[in-house]
């Protein structure tokens, strides 16, 4: 296991990646995925993961998100080596360390929107009504305040897209991990979206974005690209060819 | 996550799909209502049984002339009439004994002016009204003067009076036995059916010593068809039968190694009987209530399955968002319970106006107990639990990456 020296004077490392390889197995077959990716994120970093389908960017992703585990190699996500943890722990570090942003917002169609926001919180073991209070105050702080009890398809797209970060917010993580997050909006409310995980970002909360869409990868401080499995660029934004 | 919010959601998932909610739930609703219907007819058959039995006494028995056997055929009980007179008189000398009363019956026709009626004529000593619980609702019984003196008198059952006499008073008229006038001094209580839902009111009762010598023949001089007898309390019936069984044997001079020719039933031994049919019944009603049960059980267990496949996505979500294996098996099994107690309880509901509506149609008195309604309500407790456990577990079990991409 990874040390981690606890200075807030210093960046501390988020994430470290070492050779983390993944195979999916069908019929006994073996088909490799992931060919070894070995990256290091510190806290307070704005990461967009590119890559044509097929990279195995989706794969990386869940296993960033405790989703998935890794057929080998090591991850370490804030000072936790990952592969040591069972369910439980993984639905805790799902819970306290990690916000998800999807493509598809993912939120719960039944529940009026205070109500998704809050569900982390609930699981997490918060009483009902703190938690509740604790929702709308994530989502007024997305600007979406008046519409605590709405229900997701009552509101736009862009919308549903800010309650998602809301609720991703709501157990103060310690990383957004938003997967291709402007992929079912307009480019409007893309680049609205984006402002705001910039904003997020210069408030100190890392993030990752994992993007085929050079437009939204521009947001982001650093590129990590993928092509097969492998990490063919790791480094400024500013000096990549998008 | 708690209780409370787990209740919730079951509810708000119940009140998304009513209709397959209803329709589940009508498959507990009628198995639980079932149950507890049947449960309580059974009950109530059982205490009605009980209810004759306490009516007739516990230490009551009769004395049948015993299974005769000739060229190796055996006959039935009261195939021969190996009773006489002197055997009752016996037995009412026996300390065991309150009363006995020597009985010949047979059925006749009888008539009063234009009408007739067909119905069992018993030749009884006055002993019989004690032992029976008989009393006169209008006139009087017959007594040890009647018997004496060979009067043609009569009590008549209620059945009887109805028929022959429709609104009038028959005491003082007079009926034809074997064309021989008889007059009327009395009118029995009525007694409703016995056990085995014979009409206990449709009877004559004359003196034995009348019917014995003008109406009923038997085939040799002392004989008689059966013997009531009454053990002087309920704690001695088993002394009395066991008495009464030495005395009959050494009258008829039956040897050690030989069988009785005779059989004596107490009214305990036929409530026995009665109270294991009674059992018998409540089980196979409790029974077919329980397959309804378990049909809805297996409702629940099928739409459970598939609610837990249209809500793949959504337990990948809630897994994303930090949702144990634990919570997301308590949702669904919560779900499952729900569905079942609140079909119990609509279940006990129904069975509850049911019964109201059975007692109110019909002579039955269906109560629904507390203790069905509780076996009930548990019963679809577990059923919930035990049905909604497996597709609860296929819903933990499914892994969070698969369950996300699920469309």
């Amino acid at each position: 296991m990874q040390a981690v020296v606890k200075s807030p004077s210093k960046p501390e490392v988020l994430i470290q990646l070492t050779d983390v390889r993944k195979s999916y197995f069908s019929a006994e077959v073996e088909t490799p995925v992931l060919h070894g990716i070995t990256v290091t994120i510190q806290q307070g970093e704005f990461v967009a993961i590119m890559g044509q389908s097929g990279s195995g960017k989706s794969t990386l992703m869940n296993i960033l998100g405790c989703l998935d585990t890794p057929t080998s190699g090591s991850y370490v996500l804030n000072g936790k080596e990952t592969a040591q943890l069972n369910d439980n722990e993984l639905a805790k570090v799902r819970n306290q360390t990690i916000g998800f942003v999807f493509q598809g917002f993912n939120l719960l169609k039944r529940m009026p929107l205070v109500e998704n926001v809050s569900l982390p919180l609930l699981y997490a073991g918060v009483p009902m009504n703190e938690a509740r209070r604790r929702g709308t105050e994530k989502l007024a702080q997305t600007g979406l305040g008046a519409f605590t009890k709405r229900l997701p398809n009552q509101i736009s797209g862009g919308q549903q897209q800010r309650v998602a970060i809301a609720r991703a917010l709501v157990c103060e993580p310690a990383l957004i991990l938003a997967d291709e997050p402007t992929g079912n909006l307009d480019t409007t409310t893309s680049g609205e979206i984006m402002e705001l995980f910039t904003r997020l970002n210069s408030e100190g909360m890392s993030i990752l974005i994992v993007t085929h869409e050079p437009d939204v990868a521009k947001y982001a401080k650093r590129l990590v690209r993928l092509k097969d499995g492998l990490v063919t660029y790791d480094g400024p934004m500013a000096d990549a060819h998008l | 996550m708690n209780l409370t919010q787990v209740f919730l959601e079951a509810f708000r998932a119940m009140s998304m799909n009513r209709l397959r909610a209803g329709l589940t739930m009508l498959g507990i609703i009628i198995g639980v209502g079932a149950v507890v219907l049947m449960l309580a007819i059974g009950e109530s058959v059982r205490e009605d049984i009980n209810r004759r039995i306490a009516a007739m006494g516990s230490n009551v028995m009769i004395i049948l002339p015993g299974s005769s056997t000739a060229n190796g055929v055996r006959a039935g009980n009261g195939a021969s009439q190996t009773l006489t007179l002197a055997d009752a008189q016996t037995l009412s000398a026996l300390p065991t004994f309150a009363n006995v009363a020597p009985v010949v019956r047979s059925p006749f026709q009888v008539a009063s002016g234009a009408n007739n009626w067909n119905t069992t004529v018993m030749g009884v000593s006055p002993e019989f009204f004690e032992i029976k619980d008989f009393i006169a609702e209008q006139g009087s019984l017959f007594g040890d003067v009647e018997m004496r003196s060979v009067s043609r008198v009569a009590v008549i059952g209620t059945t009887v009076a109805q028929n022959l006499f429709n609104e009038s008073d028959p005491v003082g008229q007079t009926i034809r036995i074997r064309n021989r006038p008889f007059e009327i001094i009395g009118v029995l209580g009525s007694k409703g059916s016995d056990l085995g839902g014979g009409d206990q009111d449709d009877t004559v009762i004359i003196p034995i010593t009348t019917a014995r010598q003008q109406v009923i023949r038997t085939w040799s001089p002392g004989a008689i068809h059966y013997i009531m007898a009454q053990a002087s309390s309920a704690d001695q019936t088993q002394d009395a039968i066991y008495d009464a069984t030495q005395a009959l044997r050494i009258r008829h001079r039956i040897r050690d190694d030989a069988e009785d020719d005779f059989t004596v039933r107490d009214l305990a031994s036929i409530a026995e009987a009665a109270q294991g049919i009674a059992t018998a019944l409540t089980l196979l009603l409790g029974a077919i209530g329980s397959i309804s049960l378990l049909v809805g059980g297996i409702g629940i267990m099928n739409i459970m399955l598939v609610s837990v496949t249209e809500r793949t996505r959504e337990i990948g979500i809630r897994m994303a968002l930090g949702a144990k294996r634990r919570d997301v098996l308590l949702q669904f099994l919560t779900e499952a319970i729900v569905i079942c107690v609140c079909g119990g309880a609509i279940g006990v509901a129904l069975a509850y106006g049911g019964s109201v509506l059975i007692t109110k149609l019909s002579p039955m008195q269906v109560g629904v107990s507390a203790t069905g309604i509780a076996i009930a309500f548990s019963f679809s407790a577990m059923i919930g639990i035990f049905f909604g456990f497996y597709p609860a577990r296929r819903a933990a079990g499914l892994r969070p990456v698969e369950a996300l991409r699920y469309e």
